[in-house]
């Protein structure tokens, strides 16, 4: 056990720094942010209040769009030199690979939403007044959710020439669920603060579901590796 | 099906090459004992421990070393070392990996990302990310390759000291000369089947040649 996690910490420590060096995965995400940003408060007046609706939508856009970005990059960049089986031929447990991945891809979301969620809110002039607690726990377990299932998935799909392809088509009817809870959450507790009962169960389902898939990934990414 | 009916004993401390024609089978072989690789059916064992159900306790012990580098190129030798080094649990990795660096005489390059190494300068480091955690049995699929006269000296020495410190070597080679060198048993595989067993042979590059000669331009 101790084990599995100081595995997962090596090799996601080993990719954050890759990223500090080389900038790539967060330099584009933040990009493509950015520009969802601009598009959206060009097309839409921020200045008037009906505006403030497509919040919520915004917010996972760019956590959906932004996640695919990494999570292709993330098992592409262990393929130049074969250097995933330098990860197998040690002795590292699968499962500490899949996690070591995890979160580093669940890092690099984060600082993209730490940057692009604030800018958002100020651009569309939109002054939170609700549960800041409970907004923290939908943005971090509907990303984790997508992006335990969406590391999965990318390790399989890596093992294909048309992995960039092959990612979202199998991602899509698995992270439904996760994203459709989120998206009600958020917009619950951004603009339909009344209806808070209702946010609380999504959230519960959000975190039934993130136990049982990452649960499910964990063990089983052991096959994803197997040639 | 690309290996058919291996079935391979080595005794502890035994230095073995494997040659054969391209496409024989014998990185599959490696790979087999390496864990890249499952085979379809069949067993490895390393002193009566499973490679499936201990891999852990087994895979500490082995290093590989593949055709390709498992390098990651952006990163110095020194950052590919130490995260290898921490996966193996290797203690002082830092020193350990100058240690290494500085064996495989590339102290020099020490902070440069090995993207721009030559074929050369990265087989130096693949050999030395290896050993890093001083692995009693060596898997090496054509170490020699791309490797200068110098490096090649240094290779077979760093082999033949850790045959004389018990450790197994299996080494994949098509260059008969280095085999001789460094190796007591010779397996010649074809076709995926193990066609010759050469123990206690005169180590004479003559005689290796013509057995293999034998076998493999025989059908
Ligand atoms: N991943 C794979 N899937 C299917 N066939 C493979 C795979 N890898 C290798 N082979 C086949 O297995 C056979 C043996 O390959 P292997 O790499 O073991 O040869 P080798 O003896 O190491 O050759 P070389 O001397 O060229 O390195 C070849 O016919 C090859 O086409
Ligand atoms: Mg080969």
């Amino acid at each position: 056990m101790n084990n599995l996690f100081k595995a997962a910490f090596i090799i996601a420590g080993k990719d954050l720094y890759s990223e500090w060096k080389t900038k790539q995965v967060v330099t584009t995400m933040l990009i493509f942010a950015g520009l969802v940003i601009v598009t959206f408060s060009f097309a839409f007046d921020p200045s008037n209040n009906a505006v403030r609706a497509i919040i919520p939508g915004l917010i996972w856009v760019i956590t959906i769009f932004s996640a695919i970005l990494g999570l292709n990059r993330s098992f592409l960049s262990e393929t130049k030199n074969d250097n995933l089986y330098g990860m197998i031929v040690s002795p590292t447990d699968p499962s500490s690979i899949y996690l070591g991945k995890v979160i580093a891809n669940f890092i690099f979301v984060l600082i993209v939403q730490l940057v692009s969620i604030p800018a958002l809110f100020i651009l569309f002039d939109f002054r939170f007044m609700g549960n800041f607690p409970l907004f923290l726990a939908v943005v971090v377990l509907g990303t984790f959710g997508f992006i335990s299932v969406g590391t999965f998935l990318a390790g399989l799909s890596s093992n294909s020439r048309s992995s960039e392809m092959l990612l979202p088509i199998l991602l899509f009817p698995i992270v439904s669920p996760i994203i459709i809870a989120a998206v009600q959450a958020t917009r619950i507790l951004l603009i339909d603060i009344e209806q808070i009962a209702s946010a609380i169960s999504w959230i519960q389902l959000m975190g039934v579901y993130n136990l049982v898939f990452f649960v499910l990934c964990l063990v089983l990414f052991e096959y994803v590796l197997e040639v | 099906m690309i290996l058919r009916g291996i079935n391979l004993s080595i005794k502890k401390g035994e230095t073995v090459a494997i040659l054969g024609p391209n496409g024989a089978g014998k990185s599959t072989v490696l790979k087999i004992l390496g864990g890249l690789i499952k085979a379809s059916s069949g067993e490895v064992k390393v002193n009566g421990l499973d490679l499936k159900k201990d891999s852990y306790d087994v895979k500490r012990k082995i290093g590989f070393l593949a055709h390709n580098s498992f390098l990651y190129d952006h990163l110095t030798p020194l950052e590919n070392l130490k995260f290898f080094g921490k996966l193996y649990g290797v203690e002082n990795v830092e020193e350990r990996a100058k240690q290494l660096i500085d064996e495989v005489g590339l102290s020099f390059f020490t902070h440069d990302p090995v993207r721009s190494f030559s074929r050369g300068m990265m087989q130096r480091i693949a050999i030395a990310r290896a050993i890093i955690h001083q692995p009693e049995i060596l898997l090496f699929d054509e170490p020699h390759t791309g490797l200068d006269q110098q490096a090649i000296k240094l290779l077979n020495d760093v082999i033949l000291r850790m045959r004389d410190e018990g450790s197994t070597i299996l080494m994949v080679t098509h260059d008969f000369q280095q085999a001789i060198e460094t190796c007591d048993r010779f397996i010649i595989i074809k076709n995926g089947k193990i066609v010759d067993d050469l123990q206690n042979v005169e180590r004479n590059i003559d005689t290796i040649t013509e057995k293999y000669m034998e076998q493999v331009s025989g059908l």
